[in-house]
Parts: C-alpha cells; sequence; structure tokens
C-alpha cells in the first residue's frame, strides 16, 4: 500500500465521542439551513411577504395567469396563488414538527431500551419493526385517518403512532454497536449505573444517526401531509396547505396550469432544504479520522 | 441459478408468514368498532338472517373454530362478499388487481432502465459535473410528492402538448400500456431516485475491489469487467432493497391510481375502508400480503442467482 | 543503446528503462516508482524486495499499465521486441493475461467471490485461447491439476471461499497460468499464508518456471523467500531502485546500507531464524521526500554530499548495480 492509496476512502469506524470543538459547517448544511431559514420566516410572518389575504375571493381575476399583479397567478375565486402559497408555509411546517416529534422522542427511547437489554427483546423488535417497515405506510396511515375521521389532529395521532418505529430501529441498531465497544465495558467496570452509561455515553452517539433521520423524516412527513391533504383526509378546506392547493388546481390542468404548479414547488424546495440540511449534518457529525 | 433446495427451503419458509398473515387478518375484522356481524351481514337485516349468519359464520363457535372455518374459506377462494358491491370480494378484487400490478411492475421496470445506467455514469464519473448533476436531479425527484410527479406529467404530457392520454386504463394490453405509461413514470421516478442512490455507492465500493484489479490484470474487455464483475456484485445489496421498498411502491400506487383515475385496487382499498366495507378490507389485505410476500421470495431468489454464498 | 537494441542484443525477456510513476493527490503529485530499470533474462526469477510503501507493488503494476488513475505512467517497458508503454489498450489487453499474468497477495480478495473458480479460469481462456467449451472445461481441469489441487474436476463449480488459504493460492495461480504466460508478475503471494503453504506454493511456482519456461517477478519483502527462489534481486527504498544484481553475490557482499540492514536475518544453513534487524527511523513518506539521498536521514554512512546529491543507480559489475556515493565503505563493513 502506498501512502496514495488512502486517497481511497475507507470504512466509518465508531470512536468514543469527546468533548470537542464543533465540526465545520459545510455548504450542504448551509444551504439547507438558508432554505429552512427563509421557510421558517415565512411561516411565522406571512402576512408580512404575502401581496394578499388567502382566502380573497377577487371575482375581477378569476383565472388569471402569472403576472405582475399575481406572480403564481390567481385561482377560480381570483385568490392569489402566492399569497396562499405564503400562508400554507406555516401550515406544513407545522406538519413535519407535530409529525415527528412524538416518534423522535418515543422511538429513540424505545429503541435504546431495545438495543442495550439486547437478546430476545431485540430479535422479536426486530421481526416486528420488519413487518411494520415492509407495510404500506400510507395504506397505515389512511386506514387509521379513515377511523379517526380526516383532519391535521388525526393526522398526526396517525403519524406517530407508526412513525416511531422507523426511530427506534435506527436507534437499537446504533445502541447495540455501542454496547459492545469497549469503553461502555470499561464504564460497566468503573461502576457506572446503566441509566449513566447509557445517557452520558452511548446515547450521543446513537443519537446523531436518529437526527440526520428526523431531517429526512421531516421532509417525508411534509409529502405524506400534502398527499393526505391532496386526497382530502389531511388538512381539510379553506386551511391552506400545499397538498389541498394543489388539490384545487387538478381540474384546471389544461385551463390553469399555475394553480397546481407552484405550490408543488413550494413543498420541492422546502423537502429538499431539509434533505440538505440531514446530509449536511450527518457529514459534520460523521467521526472524523 | 439457486438449486432447487434453496427454492424448496424458502417456499417452505413463506408457510409461517402467511400463517401469520392469515391471523392478523382474521384479527382485524375481530378488532373492528362495532359488532363485526352487522359489519358482515349488513344494517337492514332481521334477527333471523343475523342468527342464520352466525351459524354460517361460525360466530357461536370457540375463536379456534372460528379461525379454521376461515382459514377453510380461504383457501377455497371464498373471501366474502363486498358489503358495497354486493359481489363477491374475490370478483372485485380479481378486476382491480391487474391494473395495480400492471402499474407496478411497468413503474419498476422504468425504475431500473433509469437507476441502472445513471447510477453507472455517476459512480464512474464521482465527483464530476455529471455525478453532481444526475444526483441534483433525483434528489429533486425524491422531494417531490408522488401526486406532484403525477400532476406534472398529467399537465405537461396529456393536457398540454396531448402526447398521452388524461388517464384511465384502456383496453386491450397495447392500449393499456399506453394509458399507464405515464403512471408508471410518476411512480417509477421514486423508485429509480432510492435505487439509483443505492447502487451508486454500491458500484463505487465495488471498484475499488481487488478482483476488479484482478479482472483488468486477466486482459479481460471493460465491458466484461463492468458487468460480470462491477454490476453484478453491485447490484447484490441494491436488490436487497426491493423487496422493502414494494411497500412504498404500493402506497404510491394507491396515490397514482387516484391522480390517473385507474381502477386499481389502490382505489378499492381506500374506498373500502371509508365505506367500511369489511369483507373487501380483509380480503384485499390478505391478497396484498400474498403479492408482497411473492415479491419478497422473488428478490431473495434473484438475490441467490447473483450472490452463490446466500443459498449455502 | 536503446532498450530495444538492448534487449535483443542481450536476449532479455523484460527491459524496463526510466519506469516512473506519479499519482495526483489532493496534496500535489507523489511519485511512487521513481526512474526504475530492470533487466529480466528468459526463464530468470527476479526478486523486488523492499519494504511496505517501497513502490514495489505498484512497480509491478505499472509494468502492464495497471495502475488506478489518477495517476501517470511513463518510462520504457520493452517485452518482446515492443514497448509496452506505446501499445494500444487493445493490445495492451492480449498481453495482460495472456503472455504476462499477474497474481495478488490475497487470493480472498483477489477473486471475485460470488463466481466459481471455474468461471474465473473459464474467463482467462475464453480471451486469451480460441477453444471450444468443452476444451476450455478440460483445460481447465488440467490446469488445477496442474498447481496441485486434488480432484480438480470437482472443484471447478466451488466458489473462492470453499478452497482453503493455500488452495485458493494455487486457484489464482491456475487463472494465471490459463493465457499460458511466458511472464508471470507475483505480487507478495506468500504473504498471507502461513509457513508451511508458503514453502509450497513457492516450490510450485519455482516448478512451474521449469516446465513451463517462464520467468517470474516476485514482489516481496521478505528475503527468506528471496534467498529460496530468486536467482537475481533488486531492493528497493522510498520509490527508488537502490541496488539489483545476483542473489548470492548481493547478499554476501551488498553495497547499499539500506540492503545492508536488510540483510541483518538471513537465514544460513544450521542457524536459527532471527528476526529483521530494524533500521532506525521509519521510510519517508512520498509526499515530502528528503533531498539528495532518499536513505540518507536513517544511514550511519551519510555524508554532506548525501544530503544534496542523489546517488545514481551505477553498475558496478555488468550484473551489478548499486546506488551510493559510499559503497566501498559499506562493502568494508560486511557482515560476517
Amino acid at each position: 500500500m502506498t501512502a496514495a492509496e488512502d486517497v481511497l476512502s475507507r470504512p466509518r469506524q465508531h470512536r468514543p465521542r469527546r468533548r470537542m470543538r464543533p465540526p465545520p459547517i459545510n455548504w450542504t448544511f448551509a444551504a439547507g439551513a438558508a432554505i429552512l431559514l427563509a421557510a421558517i420566516l415565512l411561516a411565522i410572518a406571512p402576512g408580512a411577504f404575502a401581496p394578499y389575504e388567502p382566502t380573497k375571493f377577487d371575482y375581477k381575476a378569476i383565472l388569471k395567469g402569472p403576472s405582475a399583479a399575481h406572480l403564481f397567478g390567481s385561482d377560480n375565486f381570483g385568490r392569489d396563488i402566492l399569497s396562499r402559497t405564503i400562508w400554507a408555509f406555516r401550515v406544513d411546517l407545522q406538519i413535519a414538527l407535530f409529525g415527528t416529534l412524538f416518534p423522535v422522542l418515543f422511538g429513540t427511547l424505545v429503541g435504546a431500551a431495545v438495543g442495550y437489554a439486547g437478546g430476545w427483546a431485540q430479535v422479536v423488535f426486530g421481526r416486528v419493526v420488519d413487518a411494520v417497515v415492509t407495510f404500506p405506510f400510507l395504506v397505515l396511515i389512511i386506514a387509521i385517518v379513515a377511523v379517526l375521521g380526516p383532519g391535521l389532529i388525526n393526522l398526526y395521532i396517525a403519524v406517530s403512532t407508526v412513525g416511531w418505529v422507523f426511530y427506534a430501529r435506527i436507534v437499537a441498531a446504533e445502541v447495540a454497536v455501542q454496547r459492545r465497544l469497549d469503553y461502555a465495558a470499561a464504564g460497566r467496570v468503573m461502576g457506572y449505573s446503566t441509566a449513566r452509561i447509557l445517557l452520558r455515553h452511548i446515547l450521543p452517539n446513537a443519537i446523531t444517526a436518529a437526527i440526520v433521520y428526523w431531517m429526512t423524516d421531516m421532509a417525508l412527513c411534509i409529502l405524506l401531509g400534502s398527499s393526505l391533504g391532496y386526497l382530502g383526509l389531511g388538512a381539510q378546506p379553506p386551511t391552506a396547505e400545499w397538498g389541498v392547493l394543489i388539490a384545487d388546481g387538478k381540474n384546471y390542468m389544461r385551463t390553469a396550469w399555475w394553480i397546481s404548479i407552484f405550490p408543488g414547488l413550494a413543498i420541492v424546495i422546502t423537502g429538499l432544504g431539509f434533505s440538505l440540511l440531514g446530509d449536511g449534518l450527518a457529514d459534520m457529525l460523521r467521526p472524523r479520522r | 441459478m439457486p438449486d432447487a433446495g434453496y427454492v424448496l427451503r424458502r417456499l417452505l419458509q413463506m408457510v409461517p408468514t402467511l400463517t401469520f398473515i392469515l391471523v392478523v387478518t382474521f384479527v382485524l375484522v375481530r378488532l373492528l368498532p362495532g359488532d363485526p356481524l352487522s359489519a358482515i351481514a349488513g344494517d337492514r337485516v332481521t334477527d333471523a338472517q343475523v342468527a342464520q349468519a352466525r351459524a354460517a359464520y361460525g360466530l357461536d363457535q370457540p375463536v379456534l373454530v372460528q379461525f379454521g372455518l376461515y382459514v377453510k374459506r380461504v383457501i377455497t377462494g371464498d373471501l366474502g362478499r363486498s358489503l358495497i358491491a354486493q359481489v363477491p370480494v374475490w370478483t372485485l378484487v380479481g378486476q382491480r388487481l391487474p391494473p395495480t400490478l400492471l402499474l407496478t411492475g411497468m413503474a419498476t421496470g422504468i425504475a431500473v432502465a433509469l437507476a441502472v445506467p445513471l447510477a453507472f455514469i455517476s459512480a464512474l464519473r464521482r465527483g464530476r459535473a455529471s455525478d453532481l448533476v444526475i444526483r441534483g436531479a433525483f434528489q429533486i425527484g425524491l422531494s417531490m410528492p408522488v401526486f406532484y410527479i403525477g400532476l406534472v406529467l398529467l399537465t405537461v404530457f396529456s393536457a398540454q402538448l396531448r402526447w398521452f392520454p388524461v388517464g384511465g386504463y384502456g383496453d386491450g394490453w397495447g392500449d393499456r400500456v399506453y394509458h399507464l405509461f405515464l403512471p408508471a413514470l410518476t411512480l417509477g421516478v421514486s423508485l429509480a431516485a432510492v435505487l439509483m442512490r443505492n447502487l451508486r455507492s454500491a458500484i463505487i465500493d465495488v471498484l475499488g475491489a481487488e478482483y476488479v484489479d484482478f479482472a483488468r490484470a486477466k486482459g479481460l474487455a471493460p465491458r466484461i469487467v463492468l458487468t460480470r464483475h462491477v454490476l453484478r456484485n453491485a447490484l447484490i445489496s441494491t436488490v436487497a432493497l426491493l423487496g422493502p421498498t414494494v411497500g412504498t411502491l404500493l402506497g404510491g400506487a394507491v396515490i397514482t391510481e387516484a391522480v390517473f383515475a385507474i381502477p386499481g385496487v389502490g382505489r378499492l382499498m381506500i374506498d373500502s375502508i371509508y365505506g367500511r366495507d369489511y369483507p373487501v378490507i380483509q380480503g384485499l389485505s390478505l391478497t396484498l400480503a400474498l403479492v408482497v410476500s411473492l415479491v419478497f421470495l422473488l428478490t431473495d431468489l434473484l438475490q441467490a442467482a447473483l450472490d452463490p454464498r446466500t443459498a449455502g | 543503446m536503446s532498450p530495444a537494441a538492448t534487449a535483443i542484443s542481450t536476449g532479455a525477456a523484460l527491459t524496463v528503462r526510466g519506469l516512473t510513476t506519479r499519482f495526483l493527490t489532493p496534496a500535489g503529485p507523489v511519485t511512487a516508482v521513481d526512474n526504475v530499470d530492470l533487466d529480466l533474462a528468459p526463464g530468470e526469477v527476479l526478486g523486488l524486495v523492499g519494504e511496505s510503501g517501497s513502490g514495489k507493488s505498484v512497480t509491478l503494476r505499472s509494468l502492464i499499465r495497471l495502475v488506478r488513475p489518477p495517476s501517470r505512467t511513463t518510462g520504457e517497458v520493452v517485452w518482446d521486441g515492443r514497448d509496452l508503454m506505446k501499445l494500444p489498450e487493445a493490445r495492451m489487453r492480449d498481453v495482460r493475461g495472456g503472455a504476462i499474468a499477474t497474481i495478488f497477495q490475497e487470493p480472498m480478495s483477489a477473486l471475485n467471490p460470488v463466481l466459481t473458480v471455474g468461471r474465473q479460469i473459464d474467463e482467462s481462456l475464453r480471451a486469451h485461447t480460441r477453444l471450444g467449451s468443452r476444451e476450455r472445461r478440460e483445460r481447465a481441469t488440467d490446469l488445477l491439476d496442474l498447481v496441485g489441487i486434488p480432484a480438480p474436476a470437482s472443484r471447478l463449480g466451488d466458489l473462492p471461499h470453499q478452497f482453503s488459504g493455500g488452495m485458493r493460492q494455487r486457484a489464482m495461480i491456475a487463472i494465471a497460468l490459463a493465457g499460458e504466460p511466458r511472464l508471470l508478475l507475483a505480487d507478495e503471494p506468500t504473504t498471507a499464508l502461513d509457513v508451511t503453504i508458503q514453502d509450497q506454493i513457492l516450490k510450485l511456482i519455482l516448478g512451474l518456471r521449469e516446465r513451463l519456461g517462464m520467468s517470474v517477478i516476485l514482489v516481496t519483502h521478505d528475503l527468506g523467500v528471496v534467498a529460496q527462489t530468486c536467482d537475481r534481486v533488486a531492493v528497493m527504498y522510498a520509490g527508488r531502485l537502490v541496488e539489483s544484481g545476483p542473489v548470492g553475490a548481493l547478499f554476501a557482499a551488498p553495497r547499499h546500507p539500506y540492503t545492508r540492514g536488510l540483510l541483518g536475518s538471513v537465514p544460513r544453513a544450521g542457524t536459527e531464524r532471527r528476526p529483521l534487524l530494524s533500521i532506525e527511523g521509519t521510510p519517508p513518506s512520498l509526499a515530502a521526500m528528503p533531498a539528495g539521498c532518499a536513505f540518507h536521514p536513517r544511514c550511519s554512512f551519510q555524508t554532506e554530499r548525501c544530503r544534496h546529491d542523489a546517488p545514481p543507480l551505477a553498475p558496478v559489475t555488468p550484473d551489478r548495480r548499486a546506488a551510493c556515493w559510499h559503497q566501498d565503505r559499506v562493502l568494508e563493513s560486511a557482515l560476517p
């Protein structure tokens, strides 16, 4: 092996995490953060940016294409698409947050416990998780929403019921690996309590993977929420939510394509923001060699 | 090719899975709110009819006997009658399953056709412009909800350009493929993104392997090195992905069928969940679970064919 | 004389002049093989010796233009009257695996784990011979037999992991022999094996050399292996050739301090094997080479001159070369 062959990458290794200075920020993370900050801004103060009221009908401007007055055009009630899209940031970012909060917390705890316990618990848990993960997630959510009734709250309940499993799987795997590493054994030898080992040493490493997945999950949650909104099972009209907005335009594709297309762009860009943030975070938090 | 012993073993492994599925679907109906009997028999029935149905369905028997009856009915193909459509569930499923299967089959084909060459190019030109463009394009595709991709394609290619019909299923195989092309493309793009990401990574790993160097040292043509040595080994881990993604594919099919108005199993599922049509829900879940198990079996066989070590 | 002419006049199988390979790393260009000259006579076994990182493996790969990009290999490699460096890639592929075969150190990573050994032999046969499929099968069986694998016909359908370590290495040799090579490049073929198997494999290689009239370039860091098998030896350090010559003469009277340091362990009949004498210090990083002689920081004979002028590989006798300003002093302090 020559020194030059170090150019080729080697497999990732797990190392104990000590207090280190924060890793340098990379471009991916910065780009993602920029997009999300803009999104949060729009969510907090839509009124400051939207030129019109989202529910304002204007019968003189029905189905007008993109123009100076209506940058994203107007719909069949004369409502400004740009404004509606901006006001929807609030709703969709909420979906991203509330749809993932419980899963992150609950899933991480359960996963850590299972991963640390190992043995039978882990095997049985693994099987159950495999079954759940294989099942079409969307169908499951629709089924639960069908039983509970449409609406955002029920959507959050449905997603939380199933979604925690994904986090638990990731964290269990990481914890199981960490448990076998020397420093955890050293901790046990030194008499640290299980809780302390778990919290101070194992969890910080395991949590990285969960957090990175959280970012992707938020993007997926927006996709899910807007899909259900499109189907009429998520946010209910007249709430401005991107999926609902897109559904508004589905009968006007030939005549007024802008009604559906522009809100969709908001989904893509916001989703990209989360993905970039997650990828950037993953790169930054990867143990340095 | 995996030997007969391996295939047999895998088929036998399906038995516990299928049993599990039968148990779950059996329990499904029992768990749903409301009296299972009124669900199965319908609302507008007399007491005598209720008693008759109770006996027929064996609901006055112990649970295990009920389960046995259930299994017996399933094996003979009797999945009950749809409450809404008043036809045997089996008929409904038989009508609606083929479009969905054709859709998902075409989508998988398109996904593979997109993912494999692009993953190759991306891996071989790692870090260069083409790699970044390809990965960027797929990343954007991943960030788009399936229904949006469908609407965009519909708008551009059907509504505006009139190259394709605006949804529907068509008549006759050729026409059906024509109708399902845009929906399959919609569904295939997301799947392709997932496959490509994984395959690209696998190819990069394999390219660094010593057996690739050895193959070159034997003077083999690049084409052979790339297919028999690089692609085949890289595919091993990617094929393993195909199983778990079938669930996402079915979910996507539900949405795609909604957007393109395809009379498939996805629409049936949503309609019957909403209509509390329990026999259909049960029969459909059973059928879909069976299909998914078969898909898993096929991917396992494919993986064993690629990697004889797993067939052991 | 031009290298080609030299080759013809001396009847050499392989003549290498000025072989240089540079890698383009993020830290800048790194010279892994620096101006190496080699001569190989037909049927000769040449040992290429050095520590890890000395560039011996890269040299071997450079001979057949197998170095991974981003890299550049220059120089002249004359085989069979033709300069391999100038061949079009398609012709080069005929030579690789055909007239010139290669075996690597670790068969478990060098053999494709999901293809049967029979298949991997067959690939070579298809690429380099015109045999039909039945004949190829017979030839593959013969090859396995030639390398000493018992029940060869039944082993054709086995995967690499189904062979034991020594058998795997034999299988790799069988694959290499499929193209009927006249030159075998062996990159540390015995390093990963235990001592008894090592012995068997080396005897196998020597036996094949006799039967098939092959020349061999054997890369290794183990001087014991060199003593056992090689006719001539070339010593490399930090990408440069520092000494070369017939094994007996070189071992008896080394002219380069590095060679002398290495030789502290060559076993003599009747004495125990001692561990390698360790030379003070470590080899330089190829990205930060010292000025002058590459070895001078670790050399007990170094002088001011060594720090500025890199000594050329100068011929001492027609088949003996050394790159040191103080060869005479090295000779004087020879080991008993």
